[in-house]
């Protein structure tokens, strides 16, 4: 019978004594059924105790029938745990309280359990990186076995070791004023933090910390510095890792609903898609369609982002991608270039190719912390070809681009997605994976670019359409957006312009480009009417969320 | 950046290798001193307030500097601060103010009656006379790592203290984010607003968050005392007037400095002082007296005398333009060199203080 004294019994078997320190454990029913329930409870075993203290919580994972499903669920629990104290000989010396700790829910696993793993976080008294060796452990299919046992009805139990402890538990966030004290002036504010930070919101998170020690304070840094602009109304805030998503989900999800236009990550699910072969009619006609191009982000699961990332852990994301770039063939291969010792002439040939990326100016970016230590670890990847271009430890960990010169975008996203699933497969071959989640989609640092991350666009040249009072209304019936041909904040050159998809959460990746795709070949039929001097319509507008 | 207190835990995961910073290509003080071992010793330190290594050393790690301009690259998050990482901070100490010994003594004197003469600079020459330095207020984070609540509690502490002055002290207090346009105009015009800073050495070390919540400005009716709030430090008091008497100038920061520590000494939060470091500020080369004494001075035949420099050297003398520590316009500014008494020689001339 599966209760709290049963586990207990089975915990305090021989495997565990030679274990002085596993903070996490997780354990795998088997059920006659043939269905598989995963358990898990955190207990707190420090140096000083040499059984198992109590086990915390019970958790009855999702029932799981399918390959896998997606997990993530960190919850701090508020209050401390008493924890009974024994001495060497095993007998009870006395009680403690052990401060609170961290529940982990692991809600699947499965012979893909690529996906199937949120980053696994320690217990609030060690910043331990457990995490990435977890999710590496559990990842890898050697490993499953570790977890699962023969036969029906049995039980599994799993531990895992534990570092050693560096300094004792503190209160996660350094608190010497009241929350209302602390409480930020966003008065003349007008970003989506600011719209969304209410008084008691900020109460309730101020003094959470995510697992590796980011807090509500960091991430709201950069809306805090940068009120913002009447007309244009940025984000507000970033996430520091993966798990700032969930710890600071109060903020984060109305901010999310905000900019992804009613995309509700507490109950709609992010579909991803990268199946190329079903895009149709991607090839522009070239007298109007300049270049095309397709980028996205990608997160290294395990690893924190940007705003928070220590330089060993920035240096990893290098090492890790870069490794998994070299693995790529064919007209993917390519070369590295580092930022801290690059050649004069490799400089000059990547500022020609306008590939070079600079340090970040931007105040929204220095303020969130994301120009820290440059030019450590920074660097571009791009193929021979100078068709795949992956810059490193930018804005966020990886930022992967496929373009060329013309209009073949369906070529584009074919070489896009082929490339992004090589490096995929590349990371998990050494244990690793990026990032997501199946509400979330893909994390990266900024909300702005959850889900998909994709930006897909063309360079196109509409000088009589460009010239017409309906293109703005067009272009948003269309979903699409304008930019000049600098990119973000830059003003377009005469009448070439950058048109690309405004969405990014809510709609898959194949989605997104078919609807650019189908927005732009209809834009170009606006104009080639307008040349021959017929009139135009305004399309009907795309609804958004299927 | 302050991190909550589990983020430098965090790092100790990681091997000294891998998080030791790369400083090949860097020319500053904490770049000089701060080798691999000394990061490792270090890095699993931490202020009560959570400070780290990390946060001490970042605006040196995003500002390898100059090859002319030695700058300091480090900073104090807290009084703590150069406690807990004085292996790091006492050389640097050092090597900033001329030879300076762990075990030197700082000798703190503000009794204006001490100066001699002082008071008779000639007007023809001198156009302006001001004496400027910082104060920390005590049990306070400094700017680098300082919350919002303590930020401006150090704002109301400091305010309520300047508001209790009286006679030629009375004035009043411009917090930044309430100004009117009216005052605005009229502080630009009398020189006395400060701005957000640009400079990357204060970005990088945390100084500007949150700006401008709980900045101001606070100057006396006759406009010859003013007080920054919450700048680069807590506080930067400055006493000046048109002219050469140096003497009154000084005698009013001497006076005006001891009426402001009362107040805050009886609300148990004086100023941050110990006798080896005299008054703590954020950056380690205010350390001391964080005193620059100065004078706006017309010198149209010394200034392009071959031995002008030399001159100045040797009378422990630095020139600026007069915009400050960053320009250079017309006359000349003459501050004195060594903010650490004790210090032989003091910085070297033609160095700017690298915060200032």
């Amino acid at each position: 019978m599966l209760n709290k004294s049963y586990l207990k019994e089975v915990f305090q078997s021989s495997m565990l004594k030679d274990v002085m320190q596993p903070n996490i454990m997780f354990v795998q029913c088997h059920l006659l059924s043939g269905e598989v329930f995963i358990l898990y409870c955190v207990t707190i075993i420090s140096k000083n105790y040499s059984n198992i203290i109590e086990t915390l919580n019970f958790k009855r994972a999702t029932h799981y029938n399918g390959p896998y499903t997606v997990l993530q669920s960190v919850r701090q629990f508020q209050q401390p745990i008493q924890a009974q104290k024994a001495g060497l000989d095993g007998k009870q010396v006395g009680k403690e309280t052990l401060p609170p700790p961290f529940t982990v829910s692991i809600l699947s696993d499965g012979p893909r359990s690529q996906r199937s793993l949120s980053s696994l976080r320690s217990l609030s008294d060690c910043g331990n990186n457990m995490a990435s060796s977890f999710s590496r452990i559990l990842s890898s299919k050697r490993n499953v076995g570790i977890l699962s046992l023969v036969g029906a009805g049995s039980l599994t139990v799993g531990l895992l070791l534990n570092r050693e402890q560096h300094v004792s538990a503190g209160a996660p966030v350094r608190r010497v004023y009241p929350a209302s004290a602390e409480y930020p002036d966003l008065r003349k504010h007008n970003n989506c933090m600011a719209s969304h930070l209410t008084p008691a919101v900020y109460a309730k998170l101020c003094d959470k910390a995510t697992p590796n020690g980011y807090t509500l304070d960091q991430a709201i840094q950069t809306g805090v510095d940068n009120p913002g602009h009447p007309f244009i109304k940025t984000v507000g805030m970033v996430a520091g890792d993966e798990e700032s998503y969930e710890v600071f989900a109060d903020i984060f999800d109305p901010v999310i609903v905000e900019r992804h236009n009613g995309y509700d990550p507490r109950t709609m699910k992010h579909p991803t898609d990268l199946d190329a072969s079903k895009i149709r009619s991607g090839q522009f006609d070239e007298k109007y369609v300049l270049s095309s191009r397709v980028r996205t982000g990608r997160s290294i699961r395990g690893l924190s982002l940007p705003p928070a990332c220590t330089r060993a852990e920035r240096r990893e994301v290098e090492r890790v991608v870069v490794n998994a770039l070299g693995g790529l063939q064919g007209d993917l291969s390519g070369k590295y270039y580092s930022l801290t010792d690059m050649s004069e002439k490799d400089q000059q040939q990547l500022i020609d190719d306008h590939f070079l990326f600079d340090k970040p100016v931007s105040p929204l970016l220095t303020c969130a912390g994301m120009a820290r230590d440059w030019p450590d670890a920074r660097g571009i990847w791009h193929n021979n070809e100078k068709t795949f271009l992956v810059w490193i430890n930018e804005e966020d960990h990886t930022r992967v681009i496929s373009m060329e010169k013309g209009g073949n975008m369906k070529r584009v996203f074919e070489r896009f997605c082929r490339g992004l699933q090589e490096v995929e497969r590349l990371i998990q071959e050494k244990g690793w994976e990026f990032m997501w989640n199946e509400n979330l989609g893909y994390i990266l640092t900024c909300p702005s670019n959850l889900g998909t991350g994709l930006r897909a666009g063309v360079h196109i040249n509409l000088p009589r359409l460009s010239k017409d009072a309906r293109f703005a209304k067009i272009l948003d019936n269309l979903r699409l957006q304008k930019r000049g041909t600098g990119g973000v904040d830059t003003a377009a050159v005469g009448s070439t312009f950058d048109i690309s998809n405004l969405d990014r959460l809510g709609q898959s990746e194949v989605h997104l480009v078919q609807t650019l795709i189908d927005g732009v070949n209809f834009l170009i039929e606006c104009e080639k009417r307008l040349e021959k001097g017929q009139d135009i319509k305004i399309p009907a507008p795309i609804s958004q969320f299927k | 950046m302050p991190f909550g207190n589990t983020h430098n835990n965090f790092k100790l995961n990681f091997k000294v290798e891998e998080e030791y910073p790369d400083l090949t290509k860097h020319n500053n003080h904490m770049a000089k001193v701060l080798t691999k071992e000394m990061y490792a010793k270090l890095r699993d330190k931490q202020t009560p307030t959570g400070f780290t290594v990390d946060d001490v050393i970042q605006t040196g790690v995003d500002n390898p500097g100059h090859p002319f301009i030695m700058t300091v690259g480090c900073v104090a998050g807290d009084e703590e601060s150069y406690e807990v990482f004085k292996d790091l901070f006492d050389p640097i100490i050092s090597d900033r103010h001329g030879g300076y010994k762990p075990t030197d003594k700082h000798k703190t004197d503000l009794n204006f009656e001490n100066l001699k003469g002082g008071d008779d600079l000639d007007p023809n020459y001198v156009l302006s006379s001001r004496v400027r330095t910082g104060r920390s207020i005590k049990g306070y984070a400094l700017p680098p790592h300082n919350s919002r609540g303590e930020r401006r509690a150090v704002e109301k502490l400091s305010v309520e203290a300047l508001n209790s002055l009286d006679g030629e002290f009375k004035g009043k207090y411009y917090p930044l984010k309430a100004m009117t346009d009216a005052e605005q105009e009229q502080l630009i015009a009398d020189h006395f607003l400060f701005d957000k800073p640009v400079s990357p050495l204060l970005l990088a070390a945390g100084m500007a968050r949150d700006w401008p919540d709980a900045r101001g400005i606070w100057h006396n009716e006759n406009k010859t005392f003013l007080v920054w709030v919450n700048e680069e430090d807590h506080l930067r008091v400055i006493s000046m007037q048109k002219g050469g008497n140096m003497k009154e100038v000084f005698k009013r920061f001497c006076v005006g400095l001891n009426k402001i520590e009362e107040v805050f000494k009886k609300h148990n939060h004086g100023f941050m002082w110990n006798e080896h470091l005299g008054y703590v500020l954020t950056c380690p080369s205010n350390l001391g007296t964080g005193l620059r004494g100065g004078v706006h001075v017309k010198l149209p035949k010394l200034s392009t005398h071959a031995k002008f420099e030399e001159i100045l050297t040797r009378l422990r003398l630095q020139k600026r333009g007069t915009g400050g520590g960053r320009s250079v316009r017309g006359g000349h500014s003459l501050p004195q060199l060594p903010t650490m008494e004790g210090a032989a020689d003091g910085r070297a001339a033609g160095q700017p203080a690298p915060l200032a």
